[in-house]
């Protein structure tokens, strides 16, 4: 397929510009130095990402992720920059590390090597066989089906994952005060 | 639609991620990088299974599962760095040196 035929295809161009703004957001949440910004430019990424899935016809876990990302993991990310006191300055040297060059040329080499190993397997291969938008009933049927097992473990994960959050970050008493307490 | 074009966003969306897990010194920051990194996956999944359209639709059903692992990350991540900041008063991975050797 040349570039005329995909150019001529009206969706590869809402690609293009949701990829472009995920790409710049997803670079501003690296770079940024100001870490309320660098969260609020996730949100953009993740809104990014979920549009890619409405395009590849995933709508259910686009607004999966719109719920799960953007409601709920952003607004946990932003109580953990207010309570540890991120740097929310200009001071640039606070945030990164003194020495990129060998991030940058670790981050560089690999997407060098994957986009040549993805280009080498898949070449030009079309993406046409999506007809409709996947419906929610197959997907609760391979939830609470064949992998039901699998889910019943993950929503215990995630039980005991915040449960045990709310045990470490809870402050434990001095023993002056729970004498206090006690003696009340 | 080439398959390829999604497939090489997501590499770039994760090698943005491996840069900010390496180059941030706040750990709150390099949580962010590593939910960049977990979205590039999920747009991989997704799109291959746009492209096999299996019946079951496993590559979303396993989105699902990496969604909510990294939820529960998130959560536990965040509780870690909140002690380890009450107790050292920073959260920069470079200054944590109570356990290296």
């Amino acid at each position: 397929m040349g570039f005329e035929d995909w150019a001529a295809e009206p969706l590869n161009w809402v690609f293009l510009a949701v990829a472009l703004a995920t790409t710049i957001s997803g670079l501003r949440v690296v770079t940024s130095p100001n870490v309320v910004h660098a969260a609020l430019f996730l949100v953009a990424a993740l809104a990014g990402t979920a549009a890619i899935f409405l395009l590849l016809a995933a709508e259910f876990l686009a607004w999966v992720l719109v719920l799960v990302y953007i409601g709920a993991v952003i607004v946990l990310f932003l109580f953990g920059i207010m309570i540890t006191r991120a740097p929310t300055g200009r001071d640039e040297a606070e945030v990164d590390h003194q020495r990129r060059a060998p991030a940058v040329l670790v981050s560089a080499g690999l997407f060098a090597l994957l986009a040549w190993g993805l280009l080498s397997q898949w070449g030009d291969t079309a993406l046409d066989r999506i007809t409709a938008g996947t419906p929610t009933e197959v997907l609760a049927e391979g939830l609470l089906g064949r992998f039901v097992f699998p889910f019943e473990v993950v929503g215990f994960v995630l039980l005991a994952a915040l449960v045990g959050g709310i045990t470490i970050a809870r402050r434990d008493l001095s023993p002056a005060e729970e004498r206090e307490r006690e003696s009340r | 639609m080439i398959l390829n074009q999604f497939l090489i966003l997501a590499a770039l969306l994760f090698c943005m991620g491996v840069y900010g897990l390496l180059v941030r010194r706040n750990a709150v920051m390099v949580l962010l990088s590593v939910e960049l990194m977990l979205a590039a996956v999920n747009i991989n999944l997704v799109a291959l299974e746009a492209f096999w359209q299996t019946a079951e639709a496993l590559g979303q059903i396993l989105a699902v599962f990496i969604i909510t692992i990294a939820a529960a990350e998130v959560g536990i991540g965040l509780a870690i760095i909140l002690l380890i900041f009450r107790n050292r008063r920073s959260a920069n991975v470079d200054e944590l040196n109570l356990m290296r050797w």
